[in-house]
């Protein structure tokens, strides 16, 4: 196993009496893909608002490329790469779709206190987010308002704007959420690609996906970690059955 | 490893050690991303448009009008209409300044006056030291207009900086509420002010002074001068709102979450174009000072926030130009409904908002970019 890239240690966040993360170290190798999967309310989405910073755990630490983050504001998380798509599409709904891709590149291209200058002309920015666009298979689009794009190519969108970041890791926040079929294998063929160049964090309930994709499987159950491994070591964990994976197991 | 892992068992974190990364972490395009897929044969800009569109047309003729009032005022015998005209340019330039922040930004200001009054503040303040010899600070006034009006520029930034710093750490009505307690606070500071006329405030006898041939104590000369400035302030915020900064401004507005998860500190960015309005709105305030010889604390006042929201709205919010309409529609209804109502009963004219309200109303539901959504067309 490659040294982690990221890495949770004890992290504890409660709501109430409720504790939605329950002490989870958590390790990410760089380069895998790490699939975290978990019955409803086992605590991926606020999992996931410690990791970006939008939440701040009530104790444990988080260290990103070995270095302590956990008190570090999302943005800049998002600056030493660690970049987030969002289970519920958020883009800029006025943009193109280029420039949605466009204002990603310049937010990895240093400040943008640049008062002058038409950005709109500017290729530095134009031509990396066209190059990401046509990687995400959205090239034709560019130029229509991102409110205008279709259910499946928003979700395109939401990760070519995570991806133009130059991210070290991507935090995939359900990427197929309210897919069809046939937008879903699109999207696995596509993460299947940038596996391996890009550390990934996915949280998913797909599970041929997750099957299909992953080099490690964490199991997260009532805020705790129940298991970690690869797809072969969880569908035969014992707990794991028992627990969670059952009948889902039957099918696949 | 030869069976699943489990918690309890783990080291955790021990191997993650900082490492030197070879390349940077502004490196951009890392290859893995786009060397086998980009294709460069893609169209690398936007066509051309045509060269007349509507827009142009619109603003060339609106330039047109501008230049030429003063002459037609003449011809009329009607020398009182240059004065109103430049009444209309100076609030429109507030206006623009309130629609880079609101129309751009999303930042709904309600204390906007309040910066517009401190420019104001900052010609009369130093007017009334120059015309009674006294010092402020050890300095003398002074109505050199290349000092007093850089200076009223000054004090709006520097008044909008703290506002905007404590005003950003909210959003939606909390934002409009706090701009609005900070404009009342320093309406009622000035009001207090008995060293600079409290509520009657200071009138000016003369404008400042401009080096030749900026005769500025001439009507149609300083009319010129505002619309120059006007003109000046139109093209800096067309620049800005199109550059990487007001990208990032326009970006906050339709989603700050994402805006923060791209790694942008967006209140910085909120702050720096608030501090930038209020300079411009300073900028207005020294020539309101000029234009109607008087400075008072009315200027500050909370419903004339409200005036230049109307004026935005009412121009077409988000389209910079548009505030210039709607600051020429709303001073000229002010102007001529309450004469014209009067003339159908007297005393009616006192009512005359009971038009204005109305046509917003009306601009409002079926034109969503204002008047200039009317004139320019689908595309602003």
């Amino acid at each position: 196993m490659n040294r982690p890239l990221l890495c949770t240690d004890g992290l504890v966040k409660r709501f109430g009496g409720l504790a939605a993360t329950d002490g989870l170290s958590l390790s990410v190798a760089e380069g895998e893909l790490h699939a975290l999967i978990g019955p409803n309310g086992a605590g991926k989405t606020t999992l996931i608002g410690q990791l970006s910073g939008e939440l701040s755990p009530d104790s444990g630490t988080i260290l990103f490329d070995g270095r302590d983050v956990t008190s570090l504001p999302v943005h800049k998380r998002a600056q030493r790469g660690l970049a987030r798509s969002f289970q519920i599409t958020s883009i800029f709904p006025s943009f193109t779709a280029l420039d949605n891709v466009a204002l990603a590149v310049q937010a990895h291209a240093g400040h943008s206190f640049r008062f002058w200058r038409d950005a709109a002309r500017d290729r530095r920015l134009a031509d990396p987010a066209r190059a990401v666009l046509e990687r995400v298979g959205l090239g034709a689009r560019a130029d229509t308002r991102a409110d205008a794009l279709a259910h499946g190519e928003k979700r395109q969108l939401e990760l070519a704007m995570a991806l133009a970041t130059g991210p070290r890791l991507l935090l995939l926040d359900e990427p197929m959420a309210g897919m069809g079929p046939e937008d879903s294998a699109r999207m696995v063929e596509l993460l299947q690609e940038l596996k391996g160049g890009v550390t990934i964090l996915l949280v998913e309930h797909d599970m041929d996906a997750v099957f299909a994709l992953a080099d490690r499987i964490t199991v997260l159950v009532r805020g705790k970690d129940l298991a970690s491994g690869t797809p072969a070591e969880i569908r035969n964990d014992p707990a794991v059955r028992e627990a969670y994976l059952g009948d889902e197991l039957e099918v696949a | 490893m030869s069976g699943p892992t489990h918690a309890a068992d783990a080291t955790f974190c021990v191997q993650a050690r900082p490492t030197v990364r070879k390349d940077g972490p502004t490196d951009w395009p890392t290859d893995w991303l786009t060397a086998p897929l980009f294709r460069p044969s893609m169209p690398p800009t936007a066509p051309r448009t045509a060269l007349l569109t509507r827009p142009r047309i619109a603003l060339l003729v609106l330039l047109a009008v501008a230049l030429a009032l003063p002459t037609v005022a003449d011809w009329m015998g009607e020398p009182f209409y240059v004065r109103l005209a430049t009444r209309i340019l100076v609030f429109a330039l507030a206006a623009v300044s309130l629609d880079l922040i609101l129309g751009f930004g999303g930042m709904v200001s309600f204390g906007h006056a309040a910066f517009v009054g401190i420019g104001g503040y900052a010609v009369g303040i130093l007017f009334a030291h120059q015309s009674d010899g006294s010092t402020l600070f050890g300095l003398p006034g002074t109505v050199n207009g290349l000092i007093v009006w850089p200076l009223a520029m000054l004090a709006g930034a520097l008044a909008a900086l703290p506002v905007g710093a404590i005003s950003l750490r909210t959003t939606g009505v909390p934002f409009i509420m706090i701009t609005l307690a900070f404009a009342q606070m320093l309406f009622y500071l000035m009001t207090g002010l008995k060293a600079y006329g409290g509520d009657d405030g200071i009138a000016l006898w003369s404008r400042s002074t401009l080096p030749a041939p900026f005769n500025i104590a001439d009507h149609t000369t300083f009319y010129y001068v505002v619309l120059g400035l006007l003109v000046a302030a139109l093209v800096l915020g067309w620049r800005l709102v199109n550059s990487r900064f007001g990208r990032v401004i326009r970006g906050a507005k339709d989603n700050e979450r994402r805006m923060a998860a791209l790694g942008y500190p967006v209140t910085r960015y909120k702050l720096a174009a608030f501090v930038i309005a209020g300079a411009l709105a300073g900028l207005a305030g020294a020539l309101l000072a000029n234009a109607t010889m008087f400075v008072g604390p009315q200027y500050l006042h909370w419903s004339r926030s409200g005036d230049l929201i109307v004026m935005v709205v009412l121009g077409g919010i988000g389209t910079l130009i548009g505030p210039v309409l709607g600051a020429a529609a709303l001073l000229l209804l002010e102007e001529f409904v309450p004469e014209l109502m009067d003339l159908a009963h007297a005393g009616l004219g006192e009512h005359w908002k009971i038009v204005l309200g109305p046509v917003l109303i009306l601009l409002v539901l079926y034109a969503r970019k204002g008047l200039w959504g009317v004139v320019a067309g689908k595309r602003p």
